[in-house]
């Protein structure tokens, strides 16, 4: 399964500057393991050494948040987007 | 109707049908209207919740001057109640937010002290923090950390929503310090556990740039995101398309957040059976005006305005 991935400013360093690449894989602990054998850096930005990812880290398929679907088990189809982005207070 | 002070005509706000921007037929939506509020936001509620319950706990004393950071709303509503209280207020607000909420917030007699827009609400929240650490004298109600914020929509938002629509099987609303899902959550899973509640969130886009790392980022205190079942991200663009569909095709003015929340809305609706969905429209048209989202193409309104802060 090729898969868009788009990733905030911040994590873009890590992935040779890239905001947007295509990654493969069937689920998002998938895709994670496969963006990070392309590129060592990116584990350690969204989660910890134990693969517990961040708190201030929201992954979403297209426009759903994982944590509210089957977590990193969210299965990924081709033509999906998956986002990696920062959980930010909004304007109030 | 006759009322002792514009603070009785905060909350009691319309919920009107606006099914015809449903895109599943057997799913009905209706839009709680909080631009119909005093200052034209639901802020109105908290702001008054949060310095009823400061003068009655000592926390705030007659002529002490009020801190906040805000982008505009919360700040606009804590000056109405200020100047009818006698206190001077003081917000603190990204410098890239549009001019109406900084004529809005003169008009009401605050006084505006900018933090950086790059750095978006974190920005103002830090520059706050730090003010509050020089003047121990200020009163800082703190929206972000305020138990009364949630509160606010606890014991009023959500119990018009159950007077009005019992039978409510999902609520959406734009998440901000996440208070209104907090609190209109609590209550509404209180009355039916199988109500679904789900936020809408802003794209960040471009708008982190002051971020060195995620690590930096911020989920206000009073976010109690075990009562969510769902978060939405939704796009500008996205939000102003919606946002014109709702004047033009249910005659709703309303702010851009509430595009983004009608937008969640109708996703909740394309994976629901049936059932009838309260999405919160936070605020009105009016202070948007001069981003020309009404008339002008989406693309121009982004490339003009793209780094203002929406929400």
């Amino acid at each position: 399964m090729v898969v868009k991935v788009q990733v905030t400013s911040v994590i873009q360093k890590a992935v040779d500057g890239q905001r947007e690449f295509d990654a493969e894989g069937t689920t998002v602990a998938e895709l994670i393991e496969n963006i990070n054998s392309r590129y060592p850096d990116f584990r350690s930005q969204i989660a910890d050494e134990n693969g517990v990812l961040h708190r201030f880290v929201n992954i979403y398929l297209n426009d759903e948040d994982i944590r509210y679907l089957s977590g990193k088990d969210t299965t990924v189809s081709s033509g999906d987007t998956v986002s990696f982005l920062p959980a930010l207070a909004g304007g109030c | 109707m006759r009322v002792a002070s514009v603070l009785d005509l905060v909350g009691n706000t319309p919920l009107v049908e606006i099914s015809q921007l449903s895109p599943n037929p057997n799913v009905r939506i209706f839009a709680k209207l909080e631009g119909q509020n005093p200052t034209g936001s639901l802020k109105d509620r908290v702001a008054k919740f949060m310095i009823e319950a400061a003068e009655a706990d000592g926390s705030l004393k007659p002529g002490q001057t009020i801190l906040e950071p805000s982008s505009g709303n919360t700040g606009i509503a804590l000056a109405l109640v200020a100047s009818i209280r006698g206190y001077q207020l003081k917000v603190v607000i990204p410098d890239a937010v549009s001019r109406e909420r900084i004529e809005l917030l003169e008009a009401f007699g605050a006084e505006i002290i900018y933090s950086p827009g790059n750095l978006g609400t974190n920005g103002s929240v830090a520059m706050a923090k730090q003010v509050a650490a020089e003047h121990r004298d200020w009163f800082m109600p703190f929206q972000y950390e305020n138990e009364h914020n949630p509160r606010a929509h606890y014991e009023t938002t959500a119990p018009e929503i159950i007077h009005d629509l019992p039978d409510v099987d999902a609520f959406v609303a734009g998440l901000g310090t996440g208070g209104t899902l907090t609190g209109v959550g609590r209550r509404l899973k209180e009355h039916n556990p199988a109500v679904r509640i789900i936020a809408a969130a802003p794209h960040p886009g471009d708008m982190v740039q002051g971020l060195r790392s995620l690590e930096e980022g911020y989920i206000p205190p009073v976010f109690d995101e075990t009562v969510l079942d769902g978060r939405i991200v939704i796009d500008s663009e996205t939000s102003f398309k919606v946002t014109r569909d709702l004047t033009r095709k249910a005659g709703i003015f309303s702010g851009i957040s509430a595009g983004a929340s009608v937008r969640a809305a109708q996703r909740a609706a394309e994976r629901m059976g049936s059932g009838k969905i309260v999405t919160l429209l936070a605020d009105g048209g009016w202070k948007y005006l001069s981003t020309g989202l009404w008339t002008r193409s989406y693309q121009d309104v982004i490339e003009d305005v793209g780094e203002k802060l929406w929400w």
